[in-house]
């Protein structure tokens, strides 16, 4: 997604503090709270506690809390945040607890204008500002110290949780300074260690929630127990706008272990003691459905619209030149359209949201990368107030987007104030594929030219499909234009003096669309590295050396493409039946070259053989994290790439569970070696999401180089007849 | 009905439906949530406990089937001499994202270690295909095994 606002001063976070500031110290106590606790911690604090911002909390007992306003969904964020924070405040992180941010405007992201967790953007946001809350407290502790002693400030140290004063040999820890730090003004300014200062900035730790993900004890969501609760499954129509229209409710309450049956105008909830009776009383009361106005929809219906509405010209997004002028001139051309499917987010956890609904306020279990929307979304549902209710925020058992809506928490809360007691509310895996709120389906036309010595002549990239910016965030259109809908389109890393590029919105009524992993550059990358790929194959080109050419303004863009060219070995001889692709991109200010080799075999069957990235992220804050975010995103691009697709018939989803929306194994996984060619100098960009940018365009490009076949729509695994493992 | 589990060699007896699987026995009744619900038919493997040392779906397991039987589960599979291994490899390779699916990968490839120690790269493939990781630690899990597997050389 894009950047929202980018003109908010940071400065407000150093002073920032709590407007729930009584709710705060409470929620460490509640049950179900991912609090990730460091060994020696203690728990219970006694005295003043130290809370310098709303980011760190210091008790007398020594234990240093970082709390974190991002949510941790596997990007390693936590590691990543709390390393910036204890670089400057002078901790080790096995001194320091963690714990997830309530609901509060202390926690906005001022970049992103809310309490998000999303478009690669936490360490990016978080760089600057929570570097200067970590120092700002040092600051406040060393002012403290210096005052105990007599001695001046520049006179001390701070480092592993105390504060030295090296001339008499004396030290206090950060608990002895806290109740003293406290009456320390906030530093009105900071300065920030020299990167060669860093000892913890630029290398890689053990990551903070790890440990408690081999043994059972890491609280997701799902996994809230509450004195009292009781478990409930859901069931909305599955067609887009039905309603439901009756239900068995004696079968379901005769089910052993029900206790009740709740009802919204468009889904049902069985609730029960556990929930297998939740899912036997829900066969039971075997819900019925008015289907609406959406009851005949399949995909065929939305395609043929979407089609005939790319045929009109849309908003511009980019006009350079005269693209239509310079595609005739060109001496290559090339007029070809691309698809790219819905697509399901199927994170392993599947939607829950845990609540008590009170009269006079409410708590909320649940994993989301909005806590701020959340806690609206209950609001709304039951005309709460929203100070009276509390989110704890858990580890999410995987986001990719999905868990940026929080539409889900709101028909949760609707069903939960219809009972007085806690009940966690479950999407079966079924509900989680078949309810999701799809990535768009994308029908792009493209027209591209060269001219005889290979420079761009004229580029003509027109888009059509539904806006997630403007049901998400409609603030952010810009006067009809997605810049979502563009990105990685408007911009690419290639010299095009005659460039169109136009948004034509088309909005399909039986699905709702939303953020997807890589949000416009999955789309868009796809499309515009493909297409670079067809005008280097039909000129006779390298693909790779045409990159080179065309993004020679680009000396990062040369940089990566270099290193991966030495290191995947471009160019060399290769078995009958491989190819390697290439697909560069920036994206979220980062810069990535990658490598793909494919082997294909006689029946179609499709082998990765290895990848290869070269990443240029500028800062490098937690380089095995980086590592670990390119593989995974790789391999979630490749997953996607290679077999997915949501389809609709009579405006129901068709895919259901992983045997039809198939997922890759770890018997179908590439090798992944990535190169980091990080500049220090430059911007520091996002991680999270440029693996999986790369994966369709690379397997695109390596399968024409394997086979000749230049695969235009995704999924790519059917079109060659080896979907079958 | 009532049925008499044996759970990380503790008695437990539970009040519940025949028909109910362990799963749900596990995380709704003992409290016992480190085993996760990924996908109910045995398709994801993030369920995966051990039934008389062999590694089970708990999803499509009875606790009538269960019953007399000895299961493991995440939270006592440190108590295991590979599984605490498989849990110091997956630290020291940092396999983990986001991490739910990895109680199931956990017991998988502890299953596959105890009966093959010195596994190769087919029976890793063959082992660990039926538990999906969504994150796409595959590369990960793979070389945690293989150095799980060099502490017994």
């Amino acid at each position: 997604m894009t950047r929202k606002n980018l003109s908010t001063s940071r400065r407000a976070l150093l002073g920032a503090a709590l407007s729930g500031g009584g709710g705060f110290l409470l929620s460490a106590f509640l049950p179900g709270l991912p609090l990730l606790k460091a060994s020696h911690a203690q728990d219970t604090a006694t005295g003043v506690v130290f809370r310098p911002n709303a980011f760190i909390r210091i008790t007398p007992q020594g234990s240093v809390t970082l709390i974190m306003r991002y949510a941790e969904m596997g990007q390693g964020i936590y590691t990543g945040i709390s390393m910036l924070l204890a670089e400057e405040l002078g901790v080790t992180l096995d001194q320091v607890s963690v714990e997830a941010a309530p609901a509060d405007p202390a926690y906005v992201d001022s970049v992103a204008g809310e309490e998000e967790t999303g478009g690669s953007s936490s360490t990016r946001d978080s760089w600057i500002p929570l570097r200067e809350a970590g120092a700002a407290a040092r600051m406040m502790l060393v002012s403290a110290a210096a005052q105990i002693w007599g001695v001046p400030e520049n006179a001390c140290q701070a480092r592993d949780g105390r504060v030295f004063h090296s001339a008499s040999g004396r030290s206090l820890s950060y608990g002895e300074l806290a109740g003293a730090a406290t009456h320390q003004p906030v530093p009105a300014k900071v300065s920030l260690k020299p990167a060669s200062d860093f000892t913890l900035i630029g290398t890689s730790p053990r990551r903070l929630d790890t440990k408690a993900k081999t043994n059972g004890s890491a609280k997701f969501g799902i996994d809230a127990q509450i004195p009292g609760m009781k478990i409930g499954c859901i069931i909305a129509c599955p067609v887009k706008g039905g309603h439901l229209s009756g239900y068995n409710r004696a079968a379901a309450l005769a089910v052993p272990g029900v206790v009740d049956v709740v009802t919204l105008p468009d889904a049902i909830a069985v609730i029960g003691e556990h929930m297998w009776a939740a899912i036997k009383g829900m066969e039971a009361a075997f819900p019925q459905w008015e289907y609406g106005p959406n009851a005949t929809t399949s995909t065929a219906d939305i395609l043929a619209q979407m089609k005939k509405a790319s045929e009109q010209s849309g908003v511009v997004a980019v006009k350079n030149g005269n693209a239509q002028e310079a595609l005739k001139q060109a001496h290559t051309r090339i007029d070809a359209v691309y698809e790219l499917p819905f697509l399901a987010h199927a994170p392993l956890e599947p939607i829950n949201t845990t609540l008590h609904i009170r009269p006079d306020g409410a708590d909320v279990w649940v994993g989301t990368q909005v806590p701020g929307r959340a806690r609206q979304e209950v609001a709304d549902a039951t005309g709460l107030r929203p100070e009276s209710i509390a989110v704890h925020n858990h580890l999410i058992g995987g986001g990719f987007g999905r868990r940026l809506d929080s539409n889900s928490i709101g028909q949760a809360a609707r069903f939960a104030k219809q009972v007085p007691y806690p009940v966690k509310l479950i999407w079966t895996r079924e509900e989680d594929i078949t309810q999701d709120q799809f990535r768009p389906y994308y029908y792009d036309r493209i027209s591209a030219g060269l001219t005889q010595d290979g420079a761009i002549s004229g580029w003509h990239h027109r888009t059509t499909g539904s806006s997630v910016t403007a049901r998400w965030y409609p603030e952010g259109m810009q006067n009809g234009l997605d810049p979502d809908a563009v990105e990685g389109a408007a911009q690419t890393p290639y010299a095009m003096p005659d460039q169109l590029v136009e948004f034509v919105r088309d909005e399909p009524d039986a699905v709702t669309t939303l953020w997807w992993r890589g949000v416009g550059p999955t789309h868009n990358v796809f499309v515009v590295e493909s297409m670079i790929d067809e005008l280097a194959h039909q000129s006779g080109q390298d693909p790779l050396a045409l990159r080179k050419k065309l993004a020679a303004h680009q000396p990062r863009a040369l940089k990566v493409l270099n290193e991966v060219e030495k290191e995947s070995g471009w160019g060399k001889a290769l078995p009958a039946g491989h190819g390697m692709g290439i697909a560069l991109h920036y994206s979220f200010q980062t810069w990535a070259a990658t490598v793909l080799e494919v082997a294909v075999e006689k029946n179609g069957q499709i082998r990765l053989v290895q990848a290869h990235t070269a990443v240029d992220c500028g800062p490098i804050v937690f380089p095995d994290g980086i590592v670990a975010q390119i593989q995974g995103g790789l391999i979630f691009g490749l997953t996607m790439a290679l077999y997915n697709e949501i389809t609709l018939k009579d405006g129901r989803v068709e895919q259901t569970n992983f045997h039809n929306y198939r997922m890759m194994r770890l018997n179908e996984a590439p090798d992944i070696q990535v190169h980091l060619v990080s500049d220090p100098d430059a911007e520091i960009g996002g991680i999270g999401e440029v693996g999986t940018v790369a994966a369709a365009p690379a397997l695109a490009n390596a399968l024409f180089a394997a086979t000749g076949k230049r695969l235009r729509s995704i999924p790519f695994a059917k079109q060659l007849g080896g979907e079958k493992a | 009905m009532r049925f008499d589990l044996k759970i990380n060699s503790v008695l437990r007896e539970v009040d519940v439906p025949p028909d109910m699987p362990v799963l749900w026995v596990l995380r709704d009744i003992l409290g016992l949530t480190g085993t996760k619900y990924g996908c109910g038919v045995a398709q994801c493997g993030a369920c995966t406990v051990h039934l008389d040392g062999q590694p089970v779906r708990a999803c499509l397991l009875t606790v009538a089937a269960a019953a007399g039987h000895d299961i493991l589960t995440i939270e006592a599979v440190e108590h295991t001499e590979t599984g605490a291994k498989v849990q110091q490899a997956w630290l020291d390779e940092e396999v983990i994202q986001c991490g739910y699916c990895q109680s199931g990968q956990i017991m998988a490839a502890t299953a596959l270690l105890q009966q093959t120690p010195q596994p190769t790269d087919a029976d890793i493939d063959e082992a660990m295909a039926g538990n999906i990781c969504r994150c796409g630690t595959y590369v990960r899990i793979r070389k945690a095994i293989h150095k799980a597997a060099s502490h017994d050389a």
